[in-house]
């Protein structure tokens, strides 16, 4: 696999800042001392792929390059090195599905061929009607409630299984899908109910140190 | 000073000397991929990892600077297993497919897996591919192989200027490539060739065509600019295959310019390889004695006058000035392009502050010239030393594309007036800079009032006290190999235009001279190694011999006297230079008192002690060149046009015509475009 851009979609001519946006971008090129500039690159990277809807056209890049007055390569050699950056559109729902070792004994296999099956594309595709895309990332840091995906590069879904992920989609192509555990718990809480080793402690009638 | 020892060897170095260095010093090799003395260092490809005392791990020894009492060891156990494992994972991912790669036989990778590295790898899973880049015509990729040492993105950033290369993706997929696909440009591009350690970039024009061991290696001259490149030739018989750059740290350091490396296919077309005399109006083939007696006849009638072209050896032109002199005639020039240049100034047409002197400047003002197309090479030291201390650089003649930071300051001869004076935007600049320098081109000399404009570049140079104990800071930038040789030996006589009026020229290759203004009367004499349309004028043809085909002194535009030898023969009836104007002088009547190279030397010596002084600089007596009066308003010209395209050799090059078509119609296209 290449990193090189896949061109098989339309390149926008231009980009331009929003407003806003633009005032977001004087700010973090404020915190860098001056000539340092290109420091907010990464900044500047983020909130273009925000304007844009989840991915950074190459005009974003000319743009950002001449605003930090730096070589467009070395735009380019953040965005591609970042995954976070996505250099394609990747749908209006882009769902990343951790599978990474801790997800994967949950089952995040299963999971994922359900979505697949669901959806009819396989990961790194995006549906016909540009609803979905669906790709696989290395460990989402929410191992606890695993399996899980994150949304747009936002919200997890936990607790996933493949009969409430399709619910999930659904949901989420109706606007109306909730993130966090799909299966009701309360944040991480332990899936057997609130144990401690003081429990543990007292079942086993050693004395409480405390 | 750090004394440490390496492989018990004791050794003291300047602080912060890094250990592969010192190593060198003392002369232990220590494998390397990334590592590369002109670059920064990454310390990324690990394969320099040596032992050092009290350290747990092996260290990287061309990042570890040199400390007092570090006992290093190249060759223990644990720098051996460091080296095979640091091999072994850089293999994992490469092709290993050196039967059908041009690197193959000089290639850092192969050499150091035998070297160093285990005879078989335990890796049985599957390989990564890369695709290849289009980095143009010049550099052939093959990315696969590419062990990301990242030697070229370095390259392009630090030397060539520019920032077009770079490494893209991250981890297995992790790669060396350009900005969304584009191509190189830049007038340096060749060295990447070099510098990468393995077969990823190999040059497109050599593809496939021979392998390093059956190459003759000739070391040589460059004479496609004034900067005296020294080259390496390589040949198979009597084909030239390739030029590579040997090491001068004065003069071009490791690199040459896509020219002086690409051009050498132009030496296979367009040749002169027998003699012509013109007869009832047409050229037609003649043999040598057909051709002396042709010249013979007419010499007997006429006056002659002898232009020397732009790659001429030093030997033809004493020859020449010899031989004409021996035959009375009084116009002699080397300047066809007819810059006005006063050979009885050497300080005023030399580059004095020498080339590696540059790396001593603080401010720099170009006049009527663009370093980047006129001499590469010249350019590189200039962005060399704004890298290293922001040096400024002020721009008077055309607004020109350089690859450092640049004011531009004026278009003509009233921005240099003004500067003379003290006025002006970049006179704070001068006065204030400890080593100031000014380069003159031959853009600004090539005109009616070249006199003038030299004498105020002068004064410019007085003014900021740029000639002073130690420093010259005034130069004149060449873009002609011949062109400092023959000033020295004093081949010009009369004013530039003088020759116009003779009644018989001998051209020694000059090639650029406006042949439209040769007298429809003039019988030519033309002696060269391409035809050309000056070729095509001339009465009598005589086939000379390229830079390749002869051993030669040049002399650059510091005024450096420098010896190329001969690689390969001439093609066809086509003799060297010197032999043929001998020859013709024995014919003539006017035997000239030298018949071998040596003889020849010795006379370029009794001319000019200059000569007898090889690889050395004697640093000119300042003196009062020019002449007062008033210029012209007209902005500085261009002394090139076309970087791949200046000589008889680059026209005839298919590389350089697809690197014309490739970088120069492109960029035209695209000011079109947006103008
Ligand atoms: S292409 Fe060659 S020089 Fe560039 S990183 Fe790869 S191996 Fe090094
Ligand atoms: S393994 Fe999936 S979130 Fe950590
Ligand atoms: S040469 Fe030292 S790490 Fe590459």
């Amino acid at each position: 696999m290449s990193v090189a851009v896949k061109k098989d979609f339309q390149q926008p001519k231009d980009f331009k800042f929003s407003k806003e946006n633009m005032v977001k971008v004087e700010l973090h090129i404020s915190k860098y001392p001056k000539g340092r500039q290109a420091s907010a690159v990464m900044a500047l990277l983020t909130i273009a792929q925000e304007q844009n809807g989840g991915w950074i056209p190459e005009a974003a890049m000319e743009e950002i390059a001449r605003i930090l007055d730096m070589p467009r390569i070395k735009v380019f050699e953040v965005a591609t090195f970042y995954t976070m950056y996505n250099l394609s559109p990747k749908g209006k729902h882009h769902i990343q599905f951790c599978t990474t070792t801790p997800c994967w004994l949950a089952g995040s296999a299963e999971v994922v061929r359900a979505c697949e099956k669901h959806l009819g594309i396989h990961l790194g595709e995006t549906t016909p009607d540009g609803e979905f895309h669906l790709s696989d990332v290395e460990c989402l840091g929410a191992c606890v409630n695993a399996p899980v995906f994150q949304h747009n590069g936002d919200d997890f879904y936990e607790d996933l299984t493949p009969e409430n992920v399709v619910k999930v989609l659904d949901d989420m192509k109706a606007g109306r899908a909730k993130p966090g555990s799909q299966t009701g718990r309360a944040t991480s809480m332990g899936i057997k109910g609130a144990t401690t080793l003081h429990d543990q402690a007292k079942k086993a009638g050693v004395k409480d140190a405390g | 000073m750090p004394k440490l020892t390496i492989d018990d060897i004791e050794v003291t170095v300047e602080p912060g000397t890094s250990i592969i260095q010192a190593a060198e010093q003392v002369g232990i090799e220590i494998p390397r991929f990334c590592y590369h003395d002109k670059l920064s260092v990454p310390a990324n490809c690990r394969m320099c990892l040596v032992e050092v005392e009290k350290s747990p791990k092996p260290m990287a020894s061309c990042a570890l600077p040199c400390g007092d009492g570090m006992k290093v060891h190249t060759q223990s156990e644990k720098a051996k297993q460091a080296r095979k494992n640091v091999m072994e994972m850089l293999l994992v991912n490469h092709p290993l497919d050196c039967p059908i790669c041009d690197q193959g036989g000089e290639c850092d990778l192969q050499d150091q897996a035998v070297a160093y590295g285990y005879d078989r790898s335990r890796y049985e899973e599957e390989k990564r591919a890369v695709t290849n880049k289009n980095l143009g015509p010049l550099v052939k990729t093959v990315m696969t192989r590419c062990i990301q040492c990242t030697r070229c993105v370095r390259f392009g950033e630090e030397i060539a200027g520019v920032e077009e290369l770079g490494v893209i993706g991250r981890g297995e997929y992790l790669e060396i490539g350009t900005y969304v696909e584009q191509m190189v440009t830049s007038e340096l591009s060749g060295n990447l060739i070099d510098v990468c350690p393995v077969g990823a970039l190999t040059s497109k024009p050599y593809a496939f065509t021979a392998r390093p061991w059956e190459l003759r290696k000739t070391p040589g001259i460059d004479v496609l600019d004034a900067v005296g490149s020294n080259i390496r030739i390589d040949a198979r018989g009597g084909e030239i295959m390739r030029i590579l750059p040997r090491l001068h740290e004065d003069v071009n350091e490791e690199w040459i310019s896509d020219k002086t490396r690409f051009a050498v296919d132009g030496l296979k077309s367009d040749r002169l390889d027998r003699c012509y005399v013109r007869r009832n109006g047409r050229l037609e083939p003649a043999t040598w004695e057909e051709a002396f007696e042709a010249v013979k006849t007419e010499a007997k009638k006429r006056t002659f006058g002898a232009i020397v072209g732009d790659l001429a050896d030093c030997e033809s032109v004493v020859a020449l000035k010899d031989l004409m002199e021996s035959l009375g005639a009084k116009n002699l020039e080397c300047r066809q392009d007819m810059a006005q240049i006063d050979p009885a100034h050497p300080a005023g047409y030399l580059f004095n502050t020498t080339i590696a002197g540059i790396e001593k400047a603080d401010a720099i003002l170009l006049v009527g010239t663009n370093p980047r197309t006129e001499a590469a090479l010249v350019n590189a030291r200039i962005r060399k030393t704004w890298l290293a201390k922001r040096i400024k650089v002020g721009v008077i003649g055309r607004k020109i594309d350089l690859n450092y930071p640049a004011q531009y300051l004026g278009a003509g001869p009233e921005t240099l007036a003004e500067l003379a004076e003290g006025k002006g935007a970049f006179a704070g600049v001068l006065a204030n800079a400890k080593n100031p320098m000014i380069i003159l081109g031959a853009g600004a000399l090539r005109r009616a009032d070249g006199y003038a404009v030299a004498a105020l570049a002068r004064k410019v140079a007085e003014k900021f006290n740029m000639v002073k104990d130690g420093w010259n800071g005034y130069n004149m930038l060449h873009t002609q190999a011949s062109r400092v040789g023959a000033l020295m030996l004093g081949f010009v006589a009369g004013d530039a235009a003088s020759w116009q009026k003779v009644d018989a020229l001998y051209l020694l290759g000059a090639d650029e001279m406006p042949v439209e203004n040769i007298k429809p009367d003039c019988f030519v004499v033309y002696q060269g190694h391409h035809g050309g349309k000056v070729a095509a004028r001339a009465d009598v043809i005589l086939p000379g011999a390229a830079y390749t085909e002869k051993s030669g002194t040049y002399v650059n535009t510091e005024g450096r006297v420098q010896n190329g030898l001969q690689a390969v023969f001439p093609p066809g009836g086509a003799r060297e230079d010197w032999q043929i104007i001998a020859g013709l002088a024995a014919v003539l009547g006017r035997k000239l008192p030298y018949e071998t190279l040596p003889q020849v030397r010795a006379r370029l010596a009794a001319v000019n002690p200059a000569f007898a002084r090889v690889d050395e600089i004697l640093p000119a007596k300042w003196t009062a060149f020019g002449k007062d009066g008033k210029c012209d308003a007209k902005p500085f010209g261009a002394a090139i046009e076309n970087f791949y395209m200046t000589d008889a050799i680059s026209r005839a090059s298919k590389t350089m015509q697809a690197c014309t078509d490739a970088f120069v119609k492109a960029e035209e296209e695209k000011a079109v475009a947006h103008g």
